[in-house]
Order: C-alpha cells, then sequence, then structure tokens
C-alpha cells in the first residue's frame, strides 16, 4: 500500500490545521440553475432553502438565460459533446475559430485565442510571449492566476504599487535594459471593485515602449459604454496589447476563456502556449452558448445598463444604511467589516434572513480587511435588491455597525 | 563605503514596499520572511543596490535569506564592493 497510515496522518494533520486557522473552505450545494433566486443546502444535509444570491459572477444574468441554453441544445445537436481531442489535432471546429472572431470583434483586438479557461490562458501566455531578456511588471494586487502565469514564465519579474503610475514609470525606467517590457493588471480589481488606470498605463507604455496585458476577466461584457470591458471605459480599445478574459462570469458563466491582443501575440500563443497545446479546448455545447450571449450583448446594452442601474441602487441602499463601503463605481461592492468572525458570523446571519453573500478575509484579502463582497447582476429585480437591503440593515443593526466607522467597527470587534 | 549604507537601505525599502500608514520597519526588521517583500519584488532591490553602488550581485547569492533584513543586505553590499 503506498497509501500508509502515516501518509494518511500527515494530510489529516495539515487539513486540521486548516480547520483550527478558520482557513478550510466547504462548498455549499446549489439544487437549481444559477440566477437571482436560488435553492441552496446548507449546512450539508439540511433542508434546501429559497434564498437570493448576492454572491454570484453572473453580471448579465445570462448563465441561465433561455435563449443562451437554447443555443446550447442546438450546439449538442449540430456538433456533438467532446472532441477527444486538441486543438490543432482534430480538436478544433468551425464554431471555434467563429467564437474567436466574434471575441475578437467585441473587444477591438486583432485576433483571439480560445483556452479551456482564464485560468488557463493566464498560465500559459506569458512563457508563450516573452524569454528571461525580458521583464514583466505587474500590479501588486493581481489575480492569483496571474501571478501563477508569471511563475511558470522565465523573464524578471517586478512589481509597482496598486494602481501607483508614478511608481510603474519608476520601474519602466529602471528596466530600460530590457529587450522586451510587458506591465500586467486586471482591469478591474476582483476583491476592491476598483478599475486599472488604463489610459494612463497606455501613454507610459508608449512612453517606454512596454507592452500592456490586462486580465479583465470582472469586466468583459458590461465595463464601458457598450460593455466591451476596461479598455472602453478608458478610451483606450485598440491600444491594449494582450487582453485576458474568461467566459465563466458575465460571458454565459460557464467556461473558458482566452488570449484577445496582437496577431503575432496570439500566434505565439497558438504555437507555445501549454494549457492550449496539451488540454481539449472549450466544448462545442458551451461554444454555441457563448456564441449567442454575444449576439444578444452585441444586439443590446440592456442588459449592461440594467446591472449599472442596480449597482448604483444597491451602493446607494447600502451608502444610507450607514455601512462602510470600498468606493468604486462597478457591480463589486464590498461591505467592509475588518474583522474575520464578524464577516463570517454576518454572511451566516444574513442566510438565515434568506440573502446569500459570503465572508472574505486574510488570506483572501489582506489582514483586517474582512468584509462581505456583494455582486450585482441584471437578474436582480429591485424587489431582489430592495429584500436584500432588508436584511442587511437588520443583520447590520443586530451587530450594531451602521453608522459606524471603520475605527468604531475595529475596536469593538478587533482587526 | 560610507557608514550610511544601511540608512539609504531602509530609506529605499521603506518608500519601495511600505504601504502609506504602515508601522516603520527597523533594521533587521523581517523583509522576506516577514511578508514585507515578495519575492516577485526582490528584483528591484537587487537592481537599485547594483545601479546605487556599481557593484553586480550574483543571482545565486541573491537570495531570499541574504535579503531578508537591512543588516543582512548591507553586509552582501560590502561584500561584494570591496570584491
Amino acid at each position: 500500500m503506498s497509501f500508509s497510515e502515516k501518509t494518511r496522518t500527515t494530510y489529516q494533520g495539515i487539513l486540521q490545521g486548516m480547520k483550527d486557522a478558520g482557513l478550510f473552505k466547504q462548498e455549499r450545494y446549489i439544487h437549481s440553475p444559477q440566477a437571482a433566486d436560488i435553492e441552496v443546502e446548507f449546512p450539508t444535509g439540511a433542508s434546501v432553502r429559497k434564498v437570493i444570491n448576492m454572491c454570484a459572477n453572473n453580471y448579465l444574468g445570462l448563465s441561465s438565460h433561455p435563449e443562451v441554453v437554447k443555443a446550447a441544445h442546438e450546439g449538442m445537436d449540430l456538433r456533438g459533446y467532446g472532441m477527444s481531442s486538441v486543438r490543432f489535432i482534430c480538436g478544433t471546429q468551425d464554431i471555434h475559430r467563429a467564437l474567436e472572431q466574434k471575441v475578437t470583434a467585441f473587444l477591438g483586438t486583432e485576433d483571439t485565442i480560445l483556452f479551456p479557461s482564464c485560468m488557463d490562458a493566464n498560465a500559459g501566455v506569458f512563457e508563450a510571449i516573452l524569454t528571461k531578456d525580458d521583464v514583466m511588471i505587474s500590479d501588486r494586487l493581481v489575480h492569483a492566476s496571474l501571478i501563477d502565469g508569471i511563475r511558470l514564465c522565465s523573464a524578471m519579474q517586478d512589481t509597482f504599487k496598486h494602481g501607483d503610475m508614478a511608481h510603474l514609470e519608476q520601474k519602466l525606467e529602471m528596466h530600460q535594459d530590457r529587450r522586451l517590457r510587458l506591465v500586467i493588471t486586471d482591469g478591474v480589481f476582483s476583491m476592491d471593485g476598483d478599475t486599472a488606470p488604463l489610459d494612463k498605463m497606455v501613454a507610459l507604455g508608449e512612453k517606454y515602449d512596454a507592452m500592456i496585458l490586462v486580465d479583465d476577466s470582472h469586466a468583459s461584457g458590461f465595463i464601458g459604454k457598450t460593455g466591451r470591458g476596461t479598455h472602453e471605459k478608458c478610451g483606450v480599445v485598440g491600444k491594449i496589447d494582450v487582453i485576458t478574459t474568461t467566459f465563466g462570469k458575465a460571458l454565459g458563466g460557464a467556461t473558458g476563456g482566452c488570449v484577445s491582443g496582437r496577431r503575432e501575440l496570439v500566434e505565439m500563443c497558438r504555437q507555445r502556449a501549454r494549457p492550449y497545446l496539451f488540454s481539449n479546448t472549450i466544448a462545442p455545447v458551451v461554444v454555441m452558448g457563448i456564441l449567442k450571449v454575444f449576439e444578444i450583448l452585441m444586439s443590446s446594452t440592456d442588459r449592461r445598463d440594467k446591472l449599472e442601474k442596480n449597482a448604483a441602487y444597491w451602493r446607494k441602499g447600502l451608502q444610507e444604511a450607514g455601512f462602510v463601503l470600498k468606493e468604486g463605481d462597478t457591480p463589486i461592492i464590498p461591505v467592509m467589516l475588518f474583522n474575520a468572525k464578524l464577516a463570517q458570523d454576518f454572511s451566516r446571519a444574513l442566510y438565515e434572513e434568506g440573502i446569500y453573500a459570503v465572508g472574505f478575509f486574510f488570506p483572501v484579502v489582506p489582514q483586517s480587511q474582512a468584509r462581505i463582497r456583494t455582486q450585482i447582476s441584471a437578474g436582480h429585480e429591485l424587489h431582489h435588491l430592495d429584500r436584500a437591503l432588508e436584511a442587511f440593515t437588520k443583520v447590520g443593526k443586530k451587530f450594531d455597525i451602521l453608522g459606524k466607522t471603520r475605527q468604531e467597527i475595529i475596536d469593538r470587534f478587533g482587526m | 563605503m560610507a557608514d550610511d549604507v544601511k540608512d539609504i537601505i531602509l530609506k529605499y525599502v521603506t518608500a519601495e514596499y511600505l504601504e502609506d500608514g504602515a508601522d516603520p520597519i527597523g533594521f533587521d526588521t523581517p523583509l522576506i520572511s516577514g511578508g514585507i517583500v515578495d519575492s516577485f519584488s526582490m528584483v528591484s532591490l537587487k537592481r537599485f543596490l547594483e545601479n546605487k553602488y556599481k557593484i553586480s550581485i550574483p543571482d545565486d547569492q541573491a537570495t531570499p535569506e541574504a535579503f531578508d533584513s537591512v543588516d543582512k543586505i548591507a553586509v552582501l553590499v560590502r561584500k561584494f564592493a570591496q570584491s
């Protein structure tokens, strides 16, 4: 037996350590399609209850949209279930290339390559386009998948302070002796809901001959006037060299991701990116669903407009109720509680009130920055938001944090 | 080499890595093992030292241990400044 008792005990000790530290994650089973109203079993074995979902990445409410579901069914009928091959052997259908062209048109780039997920896109892109003679300069708060991709690449690694363009400029000056420079950032930062200043970043890129890479996973489909993403919001469409994004959030919420940008960089990924070369791509059924998502989004901005209104309504309601919020203008609205236990207790109390919103605390966010991250959807109706506001206010009163400052909450509950 | 090497390094590390309002650090504060400087960010510090003191620190000597406090970094700088 290779998995000896000693080995088992070792792992049990590690898992118990996670539980003792309050870092053990548990899934909650949802017994319904993803939507504003969901049916949840929590804790495991408990009876299923109907709750309002305030923490999905389903920004445009398209995860269970009838037209998307219908398109997926048709995809199954027309192109089958799976490909049983990587792209370059016999795993590419006409619809894969059609989706790549659709994404290119939507994002305003030169070309696109699909990946099984955006995690895979970020894992593969750096190694495919850079060498040890180059440098990657990343914002210090970029997503974990970018960090993993950076680690897999032989180029020099450096960072700049979050959103600090003066600091980035210092770094670009310092690294002028490298063959190529790549600046790396999230478009919208998922934990705080703030936006990268891409216009300033592009100007620095032009001044110091640096490429810009943006992970726009929390922006594609709804940020910017027509939902193209953070580059549209910042007025730099066509000037971002690489955009990585996901189809697992606003764009239907199933699976898949892509690298979209300069033709040569996309081609380098097609030749060298390992998650593309050694893994099947997005299943046909999902590709057809995503194509329908783009058809919906390119015919009307109604859904992103509704999302914008919903997010403003929710933010205003929470502010008037007296919560401390992170500043921003995206549908990610963190309610700051600062203390990890308070965040967990608050989430549990909300669940009792029929609201599903998860607490985030160290190490996912920095120490003393625990929070409930709320995420608004175009699938929310005003009655959902009013009901959720009522519950947040009731629980806020219970813990006596309404109208209290950061310091007052910390003084009472600790860091 | 001037005696203010440690002061210069401390000033650089404070400006480069500490967030506004963070507790001040000392010469012996653990930088990498203490989570103040992450491995991605070490390269800036190495390049700063090399440019400032006109030295070259081989990659195999630029270890997380050797960079773990201002005191230790100053030892490294002095070693290569003399060689």
